[in-house]
């Protein structure tokens, strides 16, 4: 049964994986792309991490939608109905891609892995949470802010009003050209 | 069965390596990312399964990369937009100005 599940799931992460780069339309790759992320949260859950494996599904289903969304509203060809390469140095990337399988390949074969020490707990996610609300806190803090300052940055950037687009490129237009009066000083 | 699953995780990131290094379009590269995070997360529980499962290092290797996950998607939507919104671009190639 165990290895039933991983035969089916581990090609099909692999081959939707490989899909994502084959199609021409946006959005099948995308879904694509999908596919290969709940293979890869089905082989989470059956090793047995059930939290973090549901968690990888969610939140890859939330975020392939959010990309199909961005890509529809930026890409000139989403759909695929003009069939176009969107490639550069595609023998360059392929050899240094199977390099790289490769090199990993022969790691994972030439490592002499060591036995497993302990058994798994009986609630792994329990386990998890008691870690990073514990001996993981310092882990758990820096992710909190990294996650913050990835939304204020990521606000500060997709901002259509920006200091480049009030001052001008070389920050030198005053007064500057604001869509509204208003604010400091005006 | 260890190896199969690291085998499996190197072929993700391969992939991954691939599409992020000969796609053009910006979200196609993020995407290639993606999938190399993908196989970091494939390999990070097969070695918490096969090697140590009585420690929780594996599980929180697997949390970190999620959020390494989020913040890229985050982020590059972010530069995306940045640059569709000031210059029309979406693919790599229109905005190498650092090149020069």
């Amino acid at each position: 049964m165990t290895s039933v599940v991983f035969w089916v799931l581990a090609p099909l992460a692999v081959v939707s994986g490989f899909m994502v780069f084959r199609f021409n339309s946006m959005a099948r790759a995308t879904f694509a792309l999908l596919i290969s992320f709940l293979a890869s949260g089905g082989l989470l859950i059956w090793l047995g991490l059930a939290y973090l494996g549901t968690v990888v599904i969610l939140m890859m289903v939330m975020e392939m939608v959010i990309m199909a969304v961005f890509m529809v509203a930026y890409m000139m060809n989403p759909a695929g109905l003009m069939p176009m390469s969107m490639v550069h140095n595609r023998r360059g990337s392929l050899a240094i891609s199977v390099a790289a399988f490769a090199l990993l390949a022969a790691g994972i074969f030439v490592t002499p892995w060591p036995h497993r020490a302990g058994a798994p707990p009986r609630d792994a996610t329990f386990a998890l949470g008691e870690a990073l609300m514990g001996p993981q806190m310092l882990t758990m803090i820096t992710l909190g802010f990294t996650l913050f300052a990835t939304m204020v940055g990521a606000v500060v950037l997709a901002t259509h009003r920006g200091r480049y687009d009030r001052f001008g490129d070389d920050l030198k237009r005053r007064p500057p050209a604001d869509p509204a009066r208003g604010g400091v000083g005006q | 069965m260890l190896q199969l699953f690291l085998l499996l995780a190197s072929a993700l990131f391969a992939i991954g390596l691939y599409g992020a290094l000969s796609q053009q379009s910006i979200v196609m590269i993020m995407m290639g990312l993606e999938l190399m995070l993908n196989g970091v997360t494939v390999a990070a529980g097969g070695f918490w399964h096969y090697l140590a499962p009585a420690s929780v290092a594996g599980q929180v290797i697997v949390v970190v990369v999620v959020v390494a996950m989020a913040v890229e998607m985050a982020m590059g939507f972010a530069v995306t937009t940045a640059i569709f919104r000031a210059r029309d671009v979406d693919m790599a190639d229109m905005a190498a100005d650092l090149k020069r």
